[in-house]
């Protein structure tokens, strides 16, 4: 009996034998973690109501293994930000995600977390990405839960194919640096 | 039962010559008074054993670049809950001395509201207890709602102008 490839739906590539199987530890590990994100809703205004009805029934984060949300950063991977985000929280927004173990995501969700929005003005931070890494913008003000799923699943794609220890990465490390993130 | 005439000719008969106008808009007095006398009015409206002002429904500043000498403007607005009415006082201050006694002695309320004064419009309450910023980044170093000042933000980066009526 030879070594033979075997289908996973939608899972890595992978070969099989007599009791034994062969996959490339990262995908497998990637795909665990793809598919278990405990997100972490940093929701500050109408996007976080959109938030709400993602959780729940109708739409459900869970079924794409986001059921266990997290109310703390130090056990959350994905730091979802969600409304207006003025410039004075600003360094709160910082402190959380410097909070969060490695490896962590971010999504900015909604026109106000990702480029400030209409809130053109003095009081308001234009886009967190003026002090955090973002990993996926969605648009919309606020975004559909549609469209908040998509933003999730575009985050399990990062999930399953980035290195699984980018943050020993040199580019990592200077996008770190950019942040003024140890 | 106090009504507007009533509160007009009493506040006139005391303090004369201090005030500058009364005016009546929207069935509400408006006083513009000299901004020395504003202690003393406002106790006298909350003392007054009649008009009991006992209530400061909110203190606020204005900023009229175009008028000389009278470019920042504080706004009083007083209730008088056993009489149900309420007033409303101004004062003209100039730009380059923009001070005013505080009131916080009269209405601890005056406290935040006279911080968010000084916050956005620069305007220092002589007296006050705490005079520092309230509401925005502790160093901000402008005072924003001052007109000389752009609304927009200047660090967007990614906004296009003519997608915002620019």
């Amino acid at each position: 009996m030879g070594i033979k490839p075997t289908v996973v739906p939608n899972g890595p590539e992978m070969y099989t034998g007599d009791g034994f199987g062969l996959m490339q530890m990262d995908k497998v590990v990637g795909l665990a973690r793809a598919n278990s994100l405990w997100p972490l809703p940093f929701a500050t205004s109408c996007c976080g109501i959109e938030f709400m009805a993602t959780m729940a029934a109708s739409y459900d984060i869970g079924r794409f293994g986001a059921e266990r949300l997290s109310f703390s950063p130090r056990q959350a991977d994905l730091l979802m930000v969600m409304g207006t985000i003025a410039k004075k929280m600003g360094p709160i927004l910082k402190q959380v995600y410097t909070q969060m173990a490695e490896p962590k995501w971010v999504i900015a969700v909604g026109a106000c977390a990702s480029s400030g929005g209409i809130f053109d003005t003095y009081s308001v931070l234009q886009g967190i990405d003026k002090v955090i890494p973002v990993d996926v913008y969605v648009p919309g003000c606020p975004p559909t839960p549609e469209a908040i799923l998509d933003g999730i699943l575009k985050i399990q794609e990062l999930v399953k194919n980035k290195p699984l220890r980018r943050r020993n990465s040199p580019e990592y490390a200077q996008l770190m640096e950019k942040y003024e993130i140890e | 039962m106090v009504d507007n005439n009533i509160l007009s000719d009493a506040v006139s008969a005391q303090f004369g010559s201090n005030i500058i106008s009364i005016e009546e808009s929207y069935g509400m007095l408006d006083f513009i008074v000299e901004k020395d006398m504003i202690v003393a009015l406002l106790k006298w409206l909350k003392e007054h054993e009649t008009f009991e002002f006992n209530f400061l429904t909110t203190l606020c500043g204005v900023h009229f670049p175009e008028k000389k000498n009278h470019e920042l403007s504080v706004v009083y607005h007083l209730y008088s809950m056993t009489n149900n009415i309420r007033i409303r006082i101004h004062v003209f201050l100039p730009i380059t001395k923009p001070e005013i006694q505080t009131v916080t002695h009269l209405y601890p309320t005056a406290n935040w509201m006279e911080r968010e004064t000084f916050e956005f419009f620069g305007i220092k309450f002589i007296g006050h207890p705490n005079l520092k910023i309230i509401l925005n980044v502790e160093d901000m170093d402008y005072h924003p709602l001052l007109k000389q000042y752009a609304l927009v933000d200047n660090t967007r980066t990614d906004k296009d102008d003519k997608y915002f009526g620019r």
